[in-house]
């Protein structure tokens, strides 16, 4: 079976990304669905006894594979905005790289 | 088919403005819907938005809500995953989907192996043997690797195996599966996540074998390597989470019954 570590680091780790993910500010990120429902069920399978052990296994690997999405999606997102995000250079900027200036073009001015 | 802005015909704009302000669920007839404002999401080709399982439904709903002031539709996986589901653009059926999945196993990943260098085949050795093993075990079948170019005989009896056993399967939790298989090149892999043998993160590193050793001989490049990496993860997580949230209801009637 997957060695998935503790459910406690998986929910605590969840809840932190839903903060993260909070798009809206002043918004409280435990008044969302998302939160109340893993919540609701991380409190749902506490009970350990060997009948609910599978169902135990696969809300935690459901959990830790969220998890895994929304760490991933944040830290995509953050990369793609540092290298891919800022678009094309102007030609002024182009041409500055190299220590240039583009010429002023005759009916340009004024 | 090429649509406004020059894009594909099937391919939203990459961003746009964020135009809503609350996002909810709600349940209708044909099953959990998402309200942006008061406005019902719609498929690209103008379905109405309805998924099976509250759960996906919540999570949809957190990937509309964590838009900040531009909706990134990249980003959004789940949402991507439903609307293949509900849209079927490729017009696939069942079956077709199916043999999609299990023609990757001829040249799985995990059993395409090099000769040279010898500290790679080594290293493929170690870490996917035992997945191949599992496998093995789990499905009783037979499947070995090779280093020929032309990839591994795959018994027939093998593939039939993996068609009756993804046969199973709904045909929304299928679509999730074939795009983690699609994006990791092993239906092996690809099982090992649907049958929780092994986390998003272990599948990612094993599928990216080769590129982690040359990572660790040359060093990563975090433009390239870490963006893909991630990207990866995303992408085989949001479809092994969708997979696992469309066959739910089966798994909950598979319990009852056992009781």
């Amino acid at each position: 079976m997957a060695a998935l570590g503790s459910p406690l680091r998986t929910l605590r780790g969840l809840l932190r990304e839903l903060r993260h993910a909070g798009g809206r500010a002043g918004r409280p990120y435990r008044d969302t669905p998302a939160y109340r429902h893993i919540v609701a069920a991380f409190r749902a399978h506490r009970v350990t006894s060997k009948k609910l052990c599978r169902a135990q296994q696969e809300l935690h690997f459901q959990a830790a594979t969220y998890l895994c999405l929304l760490r991933s999606v944040r830290e995509h997102t953050a990369l793609h905005q540092e290298y891919h995000g800022k678009g094309e250079r102007s030609p002024e900027e182009v041409a500055g790289l190299v220590g240039f200036r583009l010429p002023q073009q005759p009916g340009e001015k004024g | 088919p090429v649509g406004p802005g020059g894009g594909r015909a099937y391919a939203p704009p990459a961003e746009r403005k964020r135009f809503y302000q609350n996002v909810s669920i709600s349940q209708g007839e044909g099953g959990f819907e998402i309200n942006l404002d008061h406005r019902k999401l719609k498929t690209p080709q103008a379905k109405l938005f309805t998924v099976p399982s509250e759960a996906l439904a919540i999570a949809v709903a957190t990937e509309w809500d964590s838009q900040k002031d531009t909706i990134k539709f990249y980003t959004m996986h789940l949402t991507t995953l439903c609307n293949t589901a509900l849209d079927n653009p490729t017009q696939r059926n069942k079956t077709q989907l199916i043999c999609g999945a299990v023609k990757f196993l001829e040249t799985d990943t995990v059993c395409y192996r090099v000769e040279e260098p010898a500290a790679l085949a080594e290293l493929q050795k170690n870490e996917w043997d035992p997945v191949i093993a599992w496998a093995e075990r789990r499905y009783n079948v037979a499947i070995g690797s090779s280093t020929s170019i032309l990839g591994s005989n795959i018994p027939a009896s093998t593939k039939e195996t993996f068609v009756s056993h993804l046969a199973s399967y709904n045909m929304w939790a299928l679509q999730g599966i074939e795009f983690v298989i699609t994006q990791l090149k092993s239906l092996i892999l690809s099982m090992g996540l649907i049958d929780r043998h092994i986390t998003v993160e272990k599948a990612v590193l094993l599928s990216r074998l080769e590129e982690e050793y040359q990572i660790q001989r040359w060093g990563s490049v975090e433009w390239a390597h870490d963006y893909d990496l991630c990207e990866l993860r995303a992408r085989v997580a949001a479809g092994t989470l969708f997979a696992h949230l469309c066959s739910e209801s089966s798994t909950v009637k598979h319990k009852l019954l056992q009781d």
